[in-house]
């Protein structure tokens, strides 16, 4: 005789170490399979863009570093490109050199962290997790030797980088060179053939392109599904057009396509960190502009970069004060989340956990 | 074969169980500390503050409160006014450095430290008197003139106002050349840098 059941309705979060972050999650099961899920947020809004409107356009950068804080410097990126196309100033070529080097390793360090906590997500507490920081540390060392901060680097200014990198950073760098595809290959070693790891991911949450293209999914997530769409390639900012690299691409668009399309774009960062540091320039790093910048009024301008976690954009408006008269962030996480739950039905409680792992998203970005 | 993997990734593993830790046990070791390093415990030289406030107008989260008034020489003569209050809430700060950046005279610097710990908030606040007595030990963020004299403060000695600007200040070039300027300094500790030269 089938014992009748009935649909139970859970949260999990805000505060739960699996939702990365303060995200909510009210989940409706059946027994132990997913019925429903909706991603609730809105825990960690610290209303940036509200804050934007009210500050010089150079004192908005600090508060880009807190919307992705694992990725902080493609943030700076991406609001210096859209200040720069509003005030219509010109980068030197060294500056756009050093801002491609340390937005690659900056992709480097984030990808890291998603890969490290997909693993603990899976069961795997803490060792996998260290080696990828461990990796991370050494970068974040190089930031810090560069910019004085880890996290909230602020390196980027309109009109260049705020300065060149000191003396001792270029051996430390080449350092990290060498030592990179070791420790990387340590990880895909520990885990890309894991016979656990295979089972758990494989044909896990699969996204088909079409449903990706609907939700405007971008970043890794957008290219384990199969196609091979970045705004490096698709439409080259900064000196990416000099720069050689591949778009690593999934199949299946699973959780170990999304796995394993960021250990290789891990790979591909050190490709165009190496040729930064082979074609690096000499000469000027900021173009000169005065500490308080008045676009012309009526400006508009949108700047975007492939952030580590996608399509990142600043759409900004002037209206001749020296402040922004609106800053609207498109932020990846925040749409790559709206998809969790064509993921998810049908699957199982662990499985939201790897699921949601693997979509990388960073509350402060979401809720901004 | 089922299991490959596995032993693969054990191998990994063992490797990095005879290899020396890379971690430190903190408070009795330290990790190097780069000289760029955006710290607390500001630096701030009394002798070459104008109390233009530049600084406070650049903060982000309007955190450095300053109260100046004309000193007893003149201002045209380009000397400077007297600083009463710069109170730095280090509980609300972000250092992110645009203050240090916005500083027109060198007198202001980011310092190195990170370890502030206190009950009170009230206590996060750096008076005047705290700053003018503190060991001057200024990080090289945006200060190429320290970088390039390869400045550590981590290790290197304390330094006094002469030695950390970009000698860009009309009066400081005139006492350069040899001119006597009477300046008034607020004493706040038992000595300043003037008296230790």
């Amino acid at each position: 005789m089938p014992i009748r059941t009935e649909p139970v309705t859970i949260n999990i979060g805000p505060q739960h170490p699996s939702t990365h972050g303060v995200l909510r999650l009210r989940v409706t099961f059946d027994g132990e399979v997913i019925v429903d899920v909706e991603p609730i947020f809105g825990y960690l809004h610290r209303g940036s863009e509200k804050l934007a409107e009210e500050r010089n356009y150079v004192q908005v950068l600090t508060l880009t570093d807190r919307l992705d804080y694992v990725a902080s410097m493609t943030n700076n990126q991406a609001y210096c490109l859209a200040v720069e196309k509003l005030m219509g100033v010109e980068v030197p070529e060294r500056a756009q050199y050093l801002r491609v080097m340390t937005a690659e390793l900056q992709r480097m360090a984030s990808h890291l962290v998603a890969a490290g906590f997909l693993l603990q997500d899976l069961g795997a507490l803490a060792t996998p997790l260290m080696y990828c920081f461990r990796f991370r540390e050494k970068i974040l060392d190089l930031f810090e030797m560069l910019c004085g901060a880890r996290i909230t680097v602020s390196y980027m200014r309109p009109g260049g980088v705020f300065a060149d990198a000191p003396e001792d950073f270029w051996p430390a760098l080449d350092r990290l060179m060498g030592e990179a595809p070791e420790l990387l290959g340590e990880l895909e070693q520990l885990l890309m053939e894991n016979e656990i790891v295979l089972v758990r991911t494989k044909n896990v949450g699969v996204l088909p392109l079409d449903t990706a293209i609907a939700y405007s999914i971008s970043g890794p997530v957008l290219r384990a599904s199969g196609l091979p769409w970045d705004w490096r390639k698709a439409d080259p900012y900064d000196v990416y057009d000099r720069m050689q690299f591949d778009i690593p691409i999934g199949d299946r668009g699973d959780n170990y396509d999304r796995f394993r399309v960021r250990i290789e774009e891990v790979k591909q960062s050190m490709r165009i960190v190496s040729q930064c540091i082979e074609q690096m320039p000499p000469g000027p790093i900021r173009t000169e502009l005065p500490f308080v910048l008045r676009p012309p009024a009526g400006a508009e301008a949108y700047g975007r970069v492939e952030a580590p976690k996608g399509e990142l954009g600043f759409y900004m408006v002037s209206d001749g004060s020296i402040a922004p008269y609106r800053c609207k962030i498109r932020s990846p996480s925040l749409i790559n989340l709206t998809v969790l739950k064509e993921l998810l039905v049908g699957w199982k409680l662990a499985d939201m956990i790897v699921t949601l792992g693997s979509i990388d998203i960073n509350m402060g970005e979401v809720d901004r | 074969m089922y299991g490959l993997g596995l032993a693969k990734g054990l191998m990994v593993t063992m490797k990095n169980f005879i290899r020396p830790p890379f971690t430190v046990q903190y408070p009795e070791e330290r990790l190097p500390q780069h000289p760029r390093f955006r710290g607390e415990e500001f630096v701030w030289y009394d002798e070459r503050c104008t109390g233009c406030a530049s600084c406070a107008k650049y903060c982000p989260l309007g955190i450095i409160k300053i109260v100046t008034s004309p000193s007893e020489t003149a201002v045209l003569e380009g000397d400077k006014y007297d600083i009463e209050v710069f109170d730095i809430d280090i509980g609300r700060c972000m250092f992110c450095g645009l203050c240090v950046e916005a500083c027109p005279y060198d007198a202001l610097f980011m310092g190195s430290g990170f370890e502030r710990g206190r009950y009170q908030r009230k206590d996060l606040v750096i008076s005047v008197d705290e700053l003018r007595q503190a060991v001057k030990r200024p990080s090289t963020w945006f200060r190429p003139q320290l970088e390039n004299a390869r400045y550590d403060p981590q290790e290197g000695e304390p330094l006094a106002w002469e030695d950390v600007g970009r000698e860009k200040w009309p009066w400081h070039k005139q006492e350069k050349a040899g001119a006597k300027i009477n300046r008034t300094v607020h004493r706040g500790g038992a000595e300043s840098s003037q008296d230790k030269k």
